[in-house]
């Protein structure tokens, strides 16, 4: 259910373990690091970071057919943390590891035409 | 005056990167799309990619207007959006504004639909609501990815775009002195429930509609608050293509100079409910202190919403991020067929 | 094991019978010796509708009432059955127990099929933002590329080998050779992964029977001792791994595994590892110990990984050419294993096998099992 998850798909509201000071996206329950001495708060996680590694994909997965080729990275925060998503809005040549990127608030798919629209977050390359 | 205290803390506008010329859009119809587009005073118009809509426009617009005024999410107690284009057509795009903005539960909030002068009626509203006490902050956001009917004179103008605009009485960028509107029930442009597009009057859409709300409106703020064409150092009108504002502008005593800050849709098209709001951003992005704006919107069906406003000497700490011109000049060119991918005007898709 | 491949002749329950059936006649038992199942299946539900995969394995073979039970890793699942058979021989609760991996993929389209698939790694995370199994291994690969220089053509040489050794391998899906040429040009999936970088969709099953090694020896001519299995995980989603250019959890579960033996990798003469993705069997033979982190793309364009080369991998033609029913390859890699050990290998025999190690990997390597095989 999207709707659970809002503040992490909208906001990139990770967590952070006041123990070890891991942060940690998507939230955690328990940490895995500290179990049960650990405690976890919510944490928003920063709005930039760096592109990790990242793929062209052909072929599309269920509900992202009509928009390949698509980008995705794993964009590293500044706080270590490292997020799966889109790249959009950028031509190919200027998508390498190590460019800089911000997110951005964008559809991620809709469930047909009569379902939701889940929303979400995906990258854009920083100036 | 509404109270001497309310005005603009905050504004935001965003634009799509994807644009297609007037000419490309021509080579489908085998029109010269470049004579079409010089004749409306449009050459390219901004397009939403396959993942925008007006929802996601209008939260990339009010993060742009929290961070630029350095609100606090939780102090905004009410938000309205207005749009032609919600991506539905019951559910309120305001509750997602809301949660992406990171605001708290406790305010109101509803969408608004009045064609393109949507957004300006929820500036109206939350005037209301700040001025009377009932709120601190208020955001208006007009947002929409319009419809263009294929082959029709307005697929070279109907564009994807928004802005915000939040209004409170704590140090604003500029003061609201006055807003007055002018309503009647003329049907110049209308979309039926489940009509896919718009169906508008053709010339009709002109002299009794468009023209006649602005200049009353226009003409009845200036005769309110004691003040001509010449007071102003900027003016915006709604601007569906790039001639009306200037026609309606001239006719009102306004120069070309003041009218060229606020005049957007010649490169990014009509942007609908976004269109005033974008037009009146553009202008803030370069208004200095003691400015005065002019602006007056119009929707079709039909009314006008006019304000009078006074830069303030808070508006340099407070310039969005991205000026409009700057998400103007950052663009991509798409063919006809990209465009009508993003667009979903393919029938198979969605 | 029964033919891997897009077998339409067969349903779910007919590829269980026939990789039953040549599994019992080949111990030489009689299936009333078995006293306990062990299936490994990923997602009967989602390509079949059928759960309760357990049951319908032990009636299909004849053999109610006795215990039945499935095991999911996603494409591990046929090893960690492997393990469950092999746990409950040793703790003397079962004197003899069957284990079976199977999967029938080709009866949805081969979108559905990739969606099912995409439950193996963090659907909420990964498969829900639009990343394929492809796109995922693909950002590892990127980033091998880039810590290492492995290159694109590297990763299509172990394509190239797999073919040439299912080529030899009746019982692969692909008969064929085929050229890095081919390789290289075919279509991008997922850049830098082409379509020959990417295991197959097949159907297929496969079957051990276990028991205790002294009792082993008594009914066949030659049993082939399990002397190590270690099982190992990490987290589902890629991105929250510490590093994109491993599996952690096959190197814990190698390092298990090698100590369990008392063997070292250097004692390993063929292995079947998990090439779901060409990059996944560079950093299988490097997480294994075979060569050095960084180093395998080098080794395998050098021809060290070749049949009778350094190390023969993927004899069986591996997860590219041999077929990918992703329950069933866990055991399939074993009973490979036991033939090579037995000398039955055929034209893809190894020479000098005294050890066999399999490697079977869950989703984007959340899971990872590793066993060490030798003649009883």
């Amino acid at each position: 259910m999207v709707w659970r998850e809002i503040p992490e798909r909208y906001n990139l509201i990770g967590s952070t373990c006041e123990n070890c000071k891991q942060e940690f996206f998507p939230q955690r329950l328990i940490c895995p690091n500290c179990r049960r001495k650990g405690k976890l708060v919510e944490k928003k996680m920063p709005d930039e970071g760096k592109i990790f590694s990242f793929t062209q994909v052909h072929s599309g997965a269920k509900g992202f057919e009509n928009e390949t080729p698509y980008t995705l990275a794993i964009v590293e925060m500044p706080n270590g943390v490292r997020v799966l998503g889109h790249i959009v809005d950028a031509q190919p040549e200027k998508i390498k590891i190590g460019t800089k990127v911000k997110a951005v608030f964008r559809r991620i798919f809709a469930e047909g035409e009569e379902g939701i629209i889940a929303y979400g977050f995906k990258f854009k390359v920083a100036d | 005056m509404v109270n001497g205290k309310v005005g603009i803390v905050g504004y935001g506008a965003y634009v799509p990167r994807y644009r297609i010329t007037a000419e490309e859009i021509g080579k489908v119809w085998n029109k010269d799309g470049k004579r079409t587009g010089a004749s409306l005073g449009v050459s390219e118009k901004a397009v939403a990619a396959w993942d925008e809509d007006s929802a996601t426009i209008a939260v990339q617009a009010s993060r742009t207007a929290i961070e630029s005024g350095r609100i606090n999410p939780n102090d905004i107690g009410a938000i309205f959006i207005g749009s032609e284009s919600k991506p539905y057509a019951v559910k309120p795009t305001a509750t997602i504004v809301a949660e992406a903005c990171g605001c708290s539960g406790n305010l109101t909030a509803a969408d608004f639909e009045f064609a393109c002068k949507a957004g300006t009626a929820g500036i109206q509203a939350c005037i209301g609501m700040v001025a009377s006490g009932m709120i601190k902050v208020g955001l208006a956001v007009g947002s929409d990815t319009a419809q263009g009917r294929p082959n029709d004179a307005l697929e070279f103008t109907a564009a994807s775009g928004g802005a915000a605009m939040l209004i409170g009485e704590g140090e604003p960028l500029a003061l609201i002195n006055q807003t007055l509107s002018y309503t009647t029930d003329t049907p110049d442009f209308w979309r039926r429930q489940h009509a896919e597009f718009p169906t508008h009057a053709g010339r009709f859409t002109g002299e009794p509609a468009y023209f006649k709300h602005v200049s009353t409106a226009s003409k009845r703020l200036m005769e309110k608050v004691g003040t001509t064409a010449k007071d102003y150092t900027h003016a915006v009108f709604h601007q569906p293509n790039g001639k009306f504002p200037v026609k309606v502008g001239m006719d009102l005593g306004f120069d070309k100079k003041q009218l060229e800050a606020g005049l957007v849709t010649p490169l990014i098209g009509n942007t609908y409910s976004g269109a005033s709001m974008v037009g009146l951003a553009a202008v803030l992005d370069v208004a200095k202190e003691g400015d005065r704006i002019f602006v007056c919107s119009y929707g079709s069906g039909a009314g006008s919403d006019a304000f009078d406003i006074t830069v303030t000497k808070y508006i340099e700490g407070k310039r969005a991020k991205t000026p409009v011109r700057r998400m103007i000049e950052d663009k991509e060119y798409v063919s006809y067929a990209t465009y009508a991918k993003f667009r979903k005007k393919i029938k198979d898709l969605e | 094991m029964s033919k891997f491949g897009e077998r339409w002749d067969a349903s779910f329950r007919q590829l269980v019978a026939e990789a039953g059936i040549m599994a019992l006649k080949d111990s030489k038992i009689d299936g009333s010796a078995i006293q306990a199942v062990f299936g490994g299946c990923m997602a009967s539900g989602r390509f079949l509708g059928q759960e309760h995969i357990g049951a319908l394995i032990v009636d299909q073979l004849g053999l109610n009432p006795i215990a039945s039970t499935r095991l999911e890793a996603a494409c591990a699942s046929g090893s960690v059955a492997f393990r469950s058979g092999i746990m409950a021989v040793a703790s003397g609760m079962y004197d003899m127990v069957a284990v079976g991996g199977v999967e029938k993929m080709t009866e949805v389209s081969v979108e559905d099929a990739a969606t099912a698939l995409g439950g193996a790694g963090d659907q909420e995370w990964e498969l829900f933002q639009g990343a394929t199994f492809p796109a995922l291994y693909a950002l590892m690969a990127r980033r091998h590329m880039k810590e290492y220089g492995t290159t694109e053509e590297q990763m299509a040489l172990c394509a190239v080998k797999n073919h040439e050794n299912g080529s030899k391998n009746p019982y692969a899906q692909y008969q064929n050779k085929i050229t890095l040429e081919t390789a290289m040009n075919s279509a991008v999936i997922a850049s830098p992964l082409k379509l020959f970088d990417c295991s197959p969709i097949s159907d297929g099953a496969a079957v051990a029977i276990l028991c205790e090694t002294s009792k082993a020896k008594k009914i066949c001519e030659q049993p082939i001792e399990i002397i190590a299995s270690a099982q190992a995980s990490d987290t589902l989603a890629l991105a929250q791994r510490k590093s994109l250019t491993e599996l952690n959890a096959t190197k814990v579960a190698a390092k298990q595994a090698f100590e369990q033996a008392k063997l070292k990798p250097k004692d390993i003469q063929t292995a079947e590892v998990h090439d779901c993705f060409t990059i996944a069997e560079i950093m299988a033979v490097e997480d294994l110990g075979f060569f050095e982190k960084g180093k395998a793309g080098k080794a395998i364009e050098a021809g060290e990984t070749k049949l009778n080369s350094a190390i023969s991998v993927n004899t069986s033609g591996g997860l590219k050419a041999c077929g990918h029913p992703v329950g069933a390859t866990g055991v399939k890699q074993i009973v490979e294993a036991v033939w090579q050990l037995r000398g039955q290998g055929g034209q893809r025999q190894a020479n000098g096998v005294e050890h066999a190690l399999t490697h079977n990997v869950g989703g984007s390597g959340a899971t990872a099992t590793v066993h060490i095989f030798k003649r009883a």
